[in-house]
């Protein structure tokens, strides 16, 4: 029972703030939001008997990755934007239309095969510890672990490259305008 | 204990205000944070199929979603600073034209 208000508390804060990213007029306010939904999933992942996936979510996700997009909203100055419809008039009653369409799909599908039984079985003892995550990643997942590294690589100079051309190239233009 | 339905009911959520958030906004970055969401959103059912099942490699899988997320963001926001210093804007309309 304890879990279950737990659960529906968690789950109204991360759709609260999924909402509020949805409709936050000013990015700064919407990438804020999206680290509340983070932190919400985090919780929710630790009832979830999966304590090392949810400390990660809060280093990686909530720390490192939001703070990049934080960054680059304050660099760029694009907090603010100007959010009318669009070219397309019927884009978004459209999108909002088959937005609540997948949902019903989604949610007949879920509860036609999972159904709401509640499995009572406790975790067995140190799953989803960092002991255990540990052992399967550098046992079994050995391979896609390492292609990790070789993929973080590959986007850490992907990311120098494209930034550094962007820049020869604007210095490049400004100079064919001066003259 | 909370049945597994609710938790893929609750990313199902998500996913689907992430998908609309797509479809709604126009500035690119926000866009681009509502992918973030839906990937975080595929992640909850993950860890919760990997509970019900009581198999770790649902877990591994949020692990690795998270390491190309990381990688996806820092070439995404690459691309996103080297379009604004040529459009001068982050509107998603602004970028209607494969020419630089």
């Amino acid at each position: 029972m304890a879990f279950m208000t737990l659960f529906i508390i968690t789950g109204a804060v991360a759709v609260a703030a999924a909402l509020g990213l949805l409709f936050a007029r000013n990015a700064v306010y919407a990438a804020l939001f999206l680290v509340l939904n983070m932190f919400a999933l985090a919780v929710l992942y630790l009832m979830l008997g999966a304590p090392f996936i949810a400390m990660v979510q809060i280093t990686v996700y909530a720390g490192a990755i939001m703070v990049l997009f934080l960054f680059v909203i304050m660099l760029l100055g694009a907090e603010q934007l100007k959010e009318d419809g669009g070219p397309i008039a019927w884009q978004r009653p459209l999108a909002l239309v088959l937005g609540v369409a997948l949902l019903l799909e989604v949610t007949y599908f879920v509860f036609a095969a999972l159904g709401t039984g509640v499995r009572l079985l406790p975790p067995p003892e140190g799953f989803g510890d960092p002991h255990a995550v540990g052992l399967t990643l550098f046992q079994q997942y050995l391979l896609p672990f390492e292609v990790t590294s070789v993929l973080l690589l590959v986007a850490m100079v992907g990311a120098i490259v494209l930034v550094k051309n962007g820049r020869a190239r604007a210095a490049s233009s400004s100079e064919a305008g001066e003259q | 204990m909370v049945p597994t339905s609710f938790y893929i009911f609750l990313a199902a959520l998500l996913f689907t205000i992430g998908a609309v958030a797509v479809l709604f906004r126009r500035n690119t970055l926000v866009i681009y944070m509502a992918v973030e969401l839906m990937l975080n959103a595929a992640n909850l059912a993950f860890v919760a199929f990997a509970r019900q099942f009581e198999a770790l490699d649902g877990q591994l899988f949020v692990f690795f979603v998270m390491t190309v997320a990381a990688a996806e963001v820092a070439v995404g926001l690459a691309l996103i600073v080297t379009i604004f210093r040529t459009k001068h804007s982050v509107d998603i309309d602004a970028m209607h034209e494969l020419k630089g």
